[in-house]
């Protein structure tokens, strides 16, 4: 535990049911926490691994609205898109998420935007896929493939093992 | 990009532990190594029973049998958890990266807002 305001992201893979559950808190009130998930503008500008860009095709952030976008760098480049199932302001999103060179990976996510008090918001991102493979290959790759330090690491591993 | 080799290899340790009875086995040979009959000792189960939950968990990688011992001691394979460990840090630490970029982007909207008013 550390004495810091800011809390560092938490992770929850449940043995139970193929999902994962991250948690994390802002210095920012639902409104805007929202507005930088709802934006195009803005979302564009976060989402993603470190260092990647990304191209924005369609963001219709409402429910039965739709997205698509091109997210770039370290010389790979990926689509990725989903459906609005349900979006309530300040509230709740419900979305599909999917990598178009995956067809069959769909993710239903579930993103809640928490007030705790103090013009801070609680984000709680559920991820829910249909086989414990499905989960663990998101777990493994995730959007978020990059040759990292951890990869590398895990690859050595893999080779002892 | 993904290694499946190794995503196959999480997914067998992950099926191998959906399983409550398996949980169990596996918190107890946390503790230290013990035989089939001092695993079955706490179910109401049988000896053949437990016996086929060590199979899945032996072919998942996350326990071994000693071949030579007459007791046959099952011993838990613990780098498997901190390869599960690893994977699971990684995503989280990726996740986090994604966050703190968002941290920035929020403080960035309060200015333009104090300078819109």
């Amino acid at each position: 535990m550390t004495t810091d305001t800011k809390k560092e992201t938490q992770i929850i893979v449940d043995p139970e049911v193929p999902l994962v559950r991250i948690i994390r808190e802002f210095d920012a009130p639902p409104e805007k926490v929202f507005r930088a998930h709802t934006d195009p503008e803005i979302f564009k500008q976060w989402t993603g691994p470190n260092g990647y860009e990304n191209e924005i095709e369609t963001f219709d952030c409402r429910t039965g609205g739709s997205y698509r976008y091109k997210s770039s760098g370290d010389g790979w480049e990926g689509w990725f898109r989903g459906s609005f199932h349900e979006v309530r302001p300040n509230s709740v999103i419900i979305q599909t998420f999917n990598y178009e060179d995956i067809p069959d990976g769909v993710s239903l996510d579930r993103i809640e935007f928490e007030d705790i008090g103090g013009g801070r918001t609680r984000l709680t991102s559920t991820s829910l896929v249909d086989s414990f493979e499905g989960r663990d290959a998101f777990i493994a790759s995730g959007m978020e493939v990059g040759v990292t330090e951890g990869y590398l690491r895990l690859d050595a591993i893999l080779a002892a093992s | 990009m993904v290694d499946n080799a190794a995503t196959d290899r999480l997914s067998d340790v992950f099926a191998a532990l959906a399983d409550p009875t398996r949980r169990d086995i596996v918190t107890r040979l946390a503790r230290g190594d013990a035989t089939v009959t001092e695993l079955s000792r706490p179910y109401e189960v049988t000896i053949q029973a437990v016996s086929k939950h060590l199979k899945v968990l032996e072919d998942a990688g996350v326990v071994s049998r000693s071949r030579e011992a007459q007791r046959r001691p099952v011993h838990l394979e613990a780098e498997v958890f901190d390869l599960m460990t690893k994977w699971i840090e990684r995503y989280r630490r990726e996740a986090e990266e994604r966050y703190s970029r968002l941290d920035t982007v929020l403080e960035a909207m309060s200015d333009t807002e104090r300078k819109e008013k």
